[in-house]
């Protein structure tokens, strides 16, 4: 198993420019070896963390944001193939009317994006206090697979369960899918939560987040891109490249850097700094994903 | 016969290994206990001082719903089931002042549960 970048490499680079290059996929040579599947270059957006509903001095344009970052989407160059969206789609609310009343005009709002073919999953702020009901009435399964040009996907749910945690059944279901993929397959994992320990003194992790990687491991290419952390972060564990998104209503701090998470003051002289989606592009040719920070609004 | 003998063996063992256990608990001094209780979205107390080297136990109640007590860098945490008292023995063996929170998602108040370890030399 060669992977094209070692952790070095993958640490220098993701400091620049907000522009990452991550090991893990397979390469074309590689691909075309496998007979009968199809691979090809294509791109996907992820966004995260939109917060529908949250109110305050953080974001003075909360009724906006979610807003700008459709028609961002919308406008650009070329289409992505797909979208995902890793969770905390509304902000929580102890009201479960309120929450559907969210959840509602969430949907609305991204139903506007041209591009129809949208992977929803929920965060905790979605989906903890009921165990995933509401969300589940809007969007579907919490976790699934689903596959697009020689890339397998798997959404991992983190979130229904208030303590975090994937569960033994989740754990078995992932066990029993990876053990019908290859084991230089591509995957991809989406998850809201890190799956590592990001920093659980801000409740930045998954209590069994260890067993998913353990899993994972022997699997030859394996990403994962999440969110919940409101900001761009990435970490290796052993040759798992995990990426972390921005979110759209504002930004955390980084981990540990003051003494309670609070989201980070609204720049007036730079509105919506610290926000943004990201352009994930599967170059098979060069077996590398390429990550691209966009903001929300440009300028 | 051989079966019997076994068994009679195994059980004065149990009954030494117990006498043993309960002469080291008489000689251990006796550990503070700190109530805290929990309910949406605080702790009561939130902040805690402690002497570096001197083992506590915590004893949490919640007033409503489920909650939990994490102390990540002591590993230390216990779910905090209404109606149930959970203890949970914590050794302060660095001195500084460190965050507990609440791990279990309780609401809307959930992510500013949290409070503060302070341990002394």
């Amino acid at each position: 198993m060669r992977h094209r970048f070692d952790r070095r490499d993958f640490l220098k680079m993701a400091g620049v420019g907000g522009v990452v290059f991550a090991s893990s996929l397979r390469g074309a040579q590689g691909a075309t070896a496998m007979a009968g599947q199809k691979y090809d270059d294509f791109y996907f957006v992820q966004l995260s963390d939109s917060h529908w509903g949250f109110e305050g001095p953080p974001n003075p344009d909360a009724k906006g944001t979610l807003k700008k970052a459709v028609a961002a989407v919308n406008s650009l160059n070329e289409p992505p193939d797909f979208i995902v969206f890793t969770g905390d789609l509304t902000h929580t609310t102890d009201d479960p009317k309120e929450r559907r009343r969210r959840l509602a005009q969430f949907k609305e709002i991204v139903s506007e994006l041209k591009v129809k073919n949208i992977h929803f999953m929920p965060g905790e702020h979605d989906a903890s206090l009921d165990s995933g009901e509401a969300f589940t009435e809007f969007f579907g399964k919490t976790r699934y697979t689903f596959d697009h040009k020689g890339v397998h996907f798997i959404a991992l749910d983190n979130v229904s369960d208030p303590r975090a945690s994937l569960g033994d059944e989740q754990l078995q279901w992932l066990a029993a899918d990876l053990k019908r993929q290859p084991k230089d397959a591509n995957i991809v994992v989406l998850t809201h939560r890190p799956l590592f320990d990001l920093y659980p003194q801000w409740d930045w992790a998954t209590r069994d987040g260890a067993k998913a990687i353990d899993l994972l491991l022997p699997m030859e290419h394996v990403t994962v891109f999440y969110g919940h952390i409101h900001q761009e972060h990435h970490k290796m564990t052993g040759h798992i490249a995990h990426h972390a998104a921005k979110g759209l209503m504002f930004p955390l701090p980084a981990p540990g850097s003051q003494p309670q998470r609070n989201p980070l003051p609204w720049d007036a002289t730079q509105p919506y700094k610290g926000l943004g989606f990201r352009d994930v592009e599967a170059e098979l040719s060069d077996a590398d994903f390429k990550l691209t920070e966009l903001p929300v609004q440009k300028g | 016969m051989h079966v019997t003998r076994r068994r009679v063996t195994l059980a004065l063992g149990g009954l030494l290994l117990g006498a043993g256990t309960i002469g080291l608990r008489a000689a251990e001094p006796k550990e503070r206990v700190i109530k805290i209780v929990a309910r949406r979205f605080t702790y009561t107390p939130d902040k805690l001082t402690l002497k570096k080297g001197v083992p506590v136990v915590l004893e949490l109640t919640t007033a409503d719903v489920l909650m939990g007590f994490s102390a990540p860098d002591f590993q230390t945490r216990a779910d905090i089931i209404p109606g149930k008292v959970a203890r949970v023995r914590l050794v302060p063996d660095k001195i500084g002042t460190f965050m507990f929170l609440c791990d279990i998602f309780c609401g809307s108040g959930h992510e500013n549960m949290n409070g503060t370890i302070t341990v002394t030399a």
